[in-house]
């Protein structure tokens, strides 16, 4: 976009090099050889020697493997799209800040600060058979018989709601805010009602920080393991893909099947990701497409 | 165009929590002028001009345009434009975009959407920048944009909200000269905020100073000028200096002398002030006159104190024989430590109520 002069250049680009450094090595060893690595593993089945497919193959025409990849995409897309939905909805009301903001706030975020396994076993104690959740609506007579909210699917759904949640709130409510306000006050100015407003001109501006929020709790919905485990159903309706590679490396100690499993894990990830990117851009141009010709 | 309103007619109170924003403060004008709200930074300029829009709720009172109650609309159904201080243009349109948008809510036909697109734009002397996005435009241009983009719907009342505060010297007097064409070639009503005395002066049908709140005066911008009401509106209009004093005599025409400090002081005043009542008595640095040769009444004597070269003249800080400082700007040479006569023409001298009195409409 911006290009620098012909005698700036060597020099900006040196002192951006020394500052990037340290996240590109970070990187480098973090992600890029442990990845590379494991593809690497992946290829060397143990039972064979040399390269070969043979993993992959196994995954693919093993339906109890590969059905995990559609009850992982079963839990992350839904998942996504209703805390991504809720967290926008509630950043959006609370943009010009309310009443009570850091009260509210705070008690949204305290879930993060738990850590996974006491909110599981929160939940469990919560929305169990027993809880308190069934104890009041049964008391009420709300309900006749307990709710099974825990140890399938459900449960599974309501602890990565709980998790993911208050980030991605917290994330969508700085993006939101950080809007200027007299941007939506002179479409309001112009004839725009409230629902206008959302839809032809905060949307697009919000798109790049919606489009961020759904790729962070798309990935780490697609990763879910402790939840799936203690709150859902690991042998059936919730064995996800990652507790397929867990089995694999601890289970049955074949690292090389693991990295596989692992590895086609993050390629559906990626996969997720590059779909986010291409929606958003959809999204951002039909509203303003919207606005300039119909 | 659409016709523009004939009468505007407000009275609001503004409270955020326990701080009294706008106190009261109430006007009415009519339609096709051009009216400024004056006042310092925090007096509450923006927070009318807003609630006037719609943008904000008012705690108390009532808007009445063309006899009809409009304070319950919200801002899209009041058909007002408005131009902020930031501009606000949205930055993922394109200028026709942003121009168009108020349109495309009208569902106006395609053809007549873009010509008149295409005509705000060579008002606004902006040809051809249809397909830029905000930010690639100059601070000017996009305040061109935002005067064409609330223009182009024929808004029957046009808010302005520090339009030019952004732009640097010389294109705010260029932008000036462009929103007073414009207001007057498209027989418009409009409401300005500003901070700056000049720039209300030189736009203005009609100039409403504030403080903290409360109308100090409105008026015509020579009746504002020529006649302040109370010190504040006279410190705001360039009075710089204030002599403090109790009325001796009252003549007919409201030709008025009083004294303070060792000096007798004749002016005039439009205020009911009786012999013996408390006064200030005003006169504007470039009213003084400075010479040796001077006399009859108002005369006095001086040493001065700091001479600054301001291109066409000097300002000269003097403090006078009785002891008070005066701001005289002359053309005359005069050096520090000389003493000099100054002389207040009793025409130029204004008597006022001693400050926090003469506030009201
Ligand atoms: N949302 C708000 N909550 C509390 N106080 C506010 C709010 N908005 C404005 N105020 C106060 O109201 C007063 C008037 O504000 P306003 O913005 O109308 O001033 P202004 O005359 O436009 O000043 P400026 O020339 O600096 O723009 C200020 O003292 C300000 O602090
Ligand atoms: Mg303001």
């Amino acid at each position: 976009m911006r290009r620098a002069r012909v005698g700036e250049r060597s020099e900006l680009d040196a002192m951006a090099m020394v500052c990037v450094l340290p996240s590109l090595l970070y990187v480098l060893v973090m992600f890029v050889y442990p990845f590379l690595y494991g593809i690497y593993m992946s290829l060397r089945p143990a039972k064979l020697l040399g390269f070969s497919l043979a993993n992959y193959i196994v995954f693919f025409t093993d339906e109890w493997q590969y059905r995990t990849v559609w009850i992982t995409f079963g839990i992350a897309v839904p998942n996504t799209i209703v805390v991504v939905s809720f967290a926008l909805l509630l950043a959006y009301g609370m943009r010009r800040g309310i009443w009570l903001e850091r009260t509210i706030t705070t008690i949204l975020v305290l879930p993060i600060s738990l850590g996974v396994i006491l909110l599981a076993e929160g939940i469990l104690g919560f929305y169990g058979a027993r809880g308190w959740f069934h104890q009041i609506l049964l008391g009420l007579g709300v309900l006749k018989e307990p709710l099974v909210l825990t140890h399938n699917y459900i449960g599974v759904m309501l602890s990565l709601f709980m998790q993911q949640f208050p980030f991605c709130f917290l994330m969508l409510l700085g993006y939101v805010s950080g809007i200027d306000p007299s941007i939506e006050n002179s479409a309001r100015t112009l004839g725009a009602g409230p629902w206008t407003v959302f839809y032809k001109v905060m949307l697009p501006l919000m798109a790049p920080g919606i489009a961020i929020a759904f790729a962070l709790v798309f990935v780490m919905s697609f990763g879910v393991f402790p939840s799936a485990i203690l709150l859902g159903q690991p042998a059936g309706a919730t064995r996800t893909i990652a507790i397929a590679a867990y089995q694999q490396a601890f289970e049955f100690y074949d690292m090389s099947y693991a990295s596989a499993i692992a590895v086609v894990m993050g390629l559906f990830q990626l996969a997720g990701l590059l779909v986010i990117i291409l929606l958003r851009r959809r999204m951002v141009m039909a509203a303003t497409m919207g606005v300039g010709k119909r | 165009m659409k016709d523009t309103i004939e009468s505007l007619r407000f009275r609001i109170t503004k409270r955020f929590g326990t701080k009294t924003v706008l106190k009261d403060f109430g006007l009415e004008v009519r339609g096709r002028q051009f009216i400024t709200f004056l006042g310092p930074s925090g007096c509450g300029k923006s927070t009318a001009l807003n609630i006037l829009a719609g943008l904000i709720p008012a705690t108390d009172g009532d808007v009445w345009i063309d006899g009809e109650r409009i304070d319950h609309l919200p801002p899209e159904k009041r058909g007002f434009g408005m131009v902020f201080q930031n501009y606000a243009l949205f930055p993922h349109m394109t200028v026709y975009s942003n121009i168009a948008f108020g349109l495309q809510l009208q569902r106006r036909p395609a053809a007549e959407i873009r010509e008149r697109v295409g005509q705000m734009l060579d008002l606004v002397q902006l040809p051809g920048f249809e397909e830029r996005y905000p930010s690639q435009l100059s601070g000017g241009q996009q305040q061109r944009i935002a005067i064409a983009r609330a223009l182009v719907l024929h808004p029957r009342l046009l808010l302005l909200d520090e339009p030019l505060s952004n732009l640097d010297a010389k294109l705010r007097i260029e932008m000036r000269a462009e929103i007073k064409r414009l207001h007057t070639n498209l027989g418009l009503t409009s409401i300005y905020v500003t901070h700056d005395q000049t720039e209300a002066l030189s736009l203005s049908d009609w100039v409403v100073v504030m403080r903290d709140g409360i109308l100090m005066q409105a008026g015509t911008a020579q009746e504002i000028h020529d006649q302040p009401r109370n010190v504040f509106v006279a410190d705001f209009m360039g009075f710089r200096n204030f002599f403090p004093v109790q009325v001796a005599s009252v003549g007919p025409e409201g030709v008025v002398e009083g004294t303070g400090n060792g000096m007798r002081i004749r002016g005039r005043t439009r205020h009911a002030l009786g012999p013996g009542a408390a006064a200030v008595a005003a006169i504007r640095p470039d009213d003084v006159q400075v010479g040796e040769h001077l006399g009859g009444p108002n005369a006095f004597h001086g040493k001065v104190d700091i001479v600054e070269y301001l291109g066409r003249e000097n300002e000269v800080i003097l403090t006078l024989e009785a002891g008070p400082r005066l701001w005289v700007h002359t053309p005359e040479r005069v050096v520090p430590g000389e003493s000099v006569m100054v002389v207040f023409p009793p025409e130029k001298v204004i008597f006022l109520p001693p400050d926090g009195e003469g506030v009201s409409a």
